[in-house]
């Protein structure tokens, strides 16, 4: 394991006006690893997720304690500009969520709002090497102009990865990103976040255990909003540590 | 350990646990009545225990084919993966064991065709400890008790030490006269055998070992 953290979080606890949600949690993401989040439904483990790039400060009463460190540099100080924040660590969601505009449109709008380009050509590389990166390229590359929308589920949700990777991020979050997609548009997905963990960091959250070891380097386990396990993959679902890992992923009652 | 949510997983889980438990006592009654055979020089018991080997290799084969079923549809993790796992090695282990007890049985009735030699009643006590150190691995399978198996694995040095002051004995009755040495050289191979059991039963404690711990066994690390 590199030792390197990209993201570095320190005792985060986080709170939902007086529910707490997360308890005291301490964790850190390497660089360029895939780094898995698994529990039962309500574990933390997207609220977790969501503190990685503030995507929870759009919810009301919310507040944190404790620190979330992108490169030694902690994300919650108020000189922080969130929305370059959100470009260096992007996010993929459950349901693919095209815009209702073309191909080429939704990988080019996030390089168009935040103006990454000279000209027209430098912004058609950035579409191209985008979808090559998350291998639609050549699938779509002769009806860029047609509309996202008309794309089957498994390549909308690659063309919101296109979308994700575009604005040329640092960390990549995913929440679930396979849950909506059969098993061969799940195998592209998984074989397409084993290819970008070479330029990325990825972290996501998966409920399928299976899924977790197939792409993960690291997994965390999360139960009640505490953080029980980390570590290792491969040691984590052949040697866990703590009884309430076995139970969670050998499906026994906890 | 609590119960899985599937209940079926729980019952195939219980099964080959069974299977185990089935292979290992048919396998120590064959062991037994090898000796038996041998010493009491019973042609009948000896052809018993040479026609019962296939029970034990059909057990083996029943094993293999649920562990497969399990890692299939399952895709066990954690303690249940380590358990299938050494469920196939042990599987595959005590088949070996049983394996020995048919070959002590042939050399029993090779043995009926010399007249009794001494140093036959001591192959008596030379197997008692092997089969305890089976005994007590299986138990320590069904038990995920890993100092029990470490136990056993110790008890090896013993089975060893047995079995050359035997092979010391036997040369001494092959000097002092050469008409024994065929009867001997049977007794010898059956010696061998009853050794063997020993050490096929500290591999069944290394994998119980390497079960209930997850790290492999490394002679280094326990002595």
């Amino acid at each position: 394991m590199r030792a390197t953290a990209k993201i570095d979080v320190k005792h985060l606890s986080l709170f939902y006006g007086d529910k707490q949600a997360l308890f005291d949690v301490s964790l850190k993401i390497p660089s360029f690893q895939t780094t898995a989040l698994i529990g039962p439904s309500g574990c933390g483990k997207s609220s977790f997720l969501r503190c990685l790039n503030r995507m929870n400060d759009i919810v009301s009463n919310v507040h944190i304690e404790g620190k979330v460190l992108l490169d030694k540099e902690d994300i919650y100080i108020s000189s922080i500009d969130v929305v370059e924040l959100r470009t260096r660590v992007g996010m993929v969601f459950q349901k693919p969520n095209p815009f209702p505009r073309s191909i080429y449109e939704n990988v080019a709008y996030g390089p168009r709002i935040h103006s990454l380009f000279k000209n027209k050509s430098d912004l058609d590389e950035i579409v191209e090497l985008s979808l090559k990166r998350s291998a639609l390229w050549d699938e779509i590359k002769d009806r860029l102009h047609q509309p996202a929308t008309r794309l089957s589920g498994g390549q909308q949700q690659r063309l919101c990865i296109a979308r994700a990777i575009a604005v040329n991020p640092e960390v990549i979050l995913m929440d679930e990103p396979c849950s909506a997609l059969d098993p061969i548009a799940t195998a592209k997905v998984e074989e397409l976040i084993d290819e970008l963990r070479e330029k990325f960091t990825l972290i996501i959250v998966t409920h399928n255990l299976q899924q977790a070891a197939r792409v993960s380097q690291q997994t965390a386990f999360f139960h009640s909003g505490y953080l029980v396990e980390a570590g290792e993959t491969g040691a984590l679902f052949t040697m866990p540590q703590d009884e309430r890992t076995q139970g969670y992923i050998t499906g026994r009652y906890g | 350990m609590s119960q899985h949510i599937v209940k079926a997983y729980d019952e195939e889980l219980e099964t080959l646990h069974r299977l185990i438990h089935q292979m290992g006592e048919l396998t120590l009654e064959q062991i037994q009545k090898a000796i038996d055979s041998l010493v009491g020089r019973s042609e009948k018991l000896a052809n018993e225990v040479i026609g019962h080997d296939y029970e034990i290799n059909h057990l083996e084969t029943r094993v293999d084919a649920l562990s497969v079923r399990i890692l299939a549809l399952r895709q066990p993790v954690a303690s249940d993966l380590r358990t299938v796992v050494a469920a196939l090695k042990i599987a595959n282990q005590v088949e070996r064991i049983a394996d020995y007890a048919s070959n002590i049985a042939k050399r029993s009735l090779l043995l009926m065709e010399y007249p009794s030699v001494v140093l036959m009643d001591e192959l008596s006590s030379l197997a008692i400890k092997p089969k305890e150190m089976l005994e007590k691995a299986l138990l320590a399978f069904t038990t995920y008790d890993v100092n029990l198996a470490l136990r056993v694995w110790h008890m090896d040095r013993e089975v060893d030490e047995q079995y050359n002051a035997y092979l010391l004995q036997l040369f001494d009755v092959m000097i002092a006269a050469p008409q024994n040495i065929s009867p001997c050289t049977h007794l010898l191979f059956a010696a061998k055998n009853i050794e063997r059991i020993g050490d096929q039963s500290s591999n069944v404690a290394e994998s119980v070992y390497t079960m209930v711990t997850g790290k492999p066994f490394k002679e280094s690390e326990i002595l």
